[in-house]
């Protein structure tokens, strides 16, 4: 019971930590810092739903080999033994879309920098203009 | 407990750690850093749950972010004062604590176990793959069988890119600083 949900009790951790940053900080780099754990908490979570245990040997990467031919046996082979590839496929979207996320949310940052001097969230919001 | 699961509990809680350091470390360029550690402890984890081509995207990423946050926050202090906690605020925080941990335990419930996913899709994307030639299950699946997904995915990087081109560009801004200098 306990090995069935540890890793996803790790990735909560981590997401809460996320959370803290964004809603206790007030540095808006440390607002950043927060968004970006969170979104690597949320795609260590979808990685580590796609991992299996399987019932002999290792986990392997959705990967077919050379070694292992195209006969109808390596893909049950590959069937009983890799990972679920989908998760990985939908994550690899999700990790290049973050760093656009990134680099707008601190692109934003420099420009308030730029125009108030400061990272400081309440300097910025009681200088109105 | 096998010996790769092992592996893997000490390098989320790395990254655990890495991740209370950032936040709450003064130095802002000591938190991007150990941002970064956040990073590439994930691409460790993607080798270690056997998903190299994540491993390869994310190392190439977290150096983008990496470098691009370093550029923003050197030489800058974080001069923010403590968070002032009065009782609203810490009511706010510690019903929303409850609230998640809440849902969290309902939702640990209903998930299927680590290691034992059902695999439905995964499995009938293997046996297509096998048919139309491919190597790589991730990349079939990303370019041959969702590739609209990625078409959209290509859509929002261009969209971030034009808005960090209309929020840097310097020509044609000219009038809207001189207008608020005149207001202040």
């Amino acid at each position: 019971m306990l090995h069935a949900v540890l890793p996803f009790v790790l990735c909560l951790v981590l997401f809460i930590i996320g959370l803290y940053a964004i809603s206790v900080k007030k540095n808006l780099i440390k607002v950043i810092v927060g968004v970006i754990i969170i979104h690597n908490s949320v795609n260590l979570f979808l990685v580590l739903i796609g991992y299996r245990v399987p019932a002999t040997g290792s986990a392997i990467a959705p990967i077919i080999t050379p070694q292992m031919g195209r006969d109808a046996m390596d893909v049950r082979e590959l069937l009983s033994h890799s990972v679920d590839p989908v998760p990985q496929a939908l994550v690899l979207t999700s990790i290049v879309i973050g760093l656009a996320v990134v680099a707008l949310m601190v692109v934003m940052a420099l420009r308030l920098h730029q125009k108030y001097g400061t990272f400081d969230l309440t300097e910025i919001s009681k200088l109105k203009g | 407990m096998s010996e790769t699961l092992l592996i893997l509990y000490g390098v989320i809680c790395f990254m655990l750690v890495a991740a209370l350091v950032a936040v709450e470390t003064r130095d802002l360029l000591s938190s991007v850093l150990c941002l970064g550690a956040v990073g590439f402890g994930l691409a460790v984890v993607d080798l270690i749950v056997g998903a190299p081509d994540l491993a390869l995207t994310q190392v190439v990423v977290e150096i983008f972010a990496v470098v691009l946050l370093i550029r923003t926050v050197v030489a800058r202090e974080d001069t923010t004062r403590e968070f002032i906690r009065d009782t609203p605020h810490v009511a706010a925080m510690g019903a929303m604590i409850m609230g998640i941990l809440i849902g969290a335990y309902v939702c640990f419930q209903q998930l299927t176990p680590f290691g034992d996913p059902p695999m439905v899709m995964g499995a009938s994307y293997m046996r297509a793959a096998e048919e139309a030639g491919a190597t790589n299950l991730v990349t079939a699946v990303l370019l041959d069988f969702r590739a609209y997904d990625t078409l959209g995915e290509a859509t929002v990087i261009f969209a971030a890119i034009m808005g960090c081109y209309a929020l840097l560009r310097t020509r044609g801004r000219k009038e809207e600083h001189e207008g608020h200098d005149a207001d202040s």
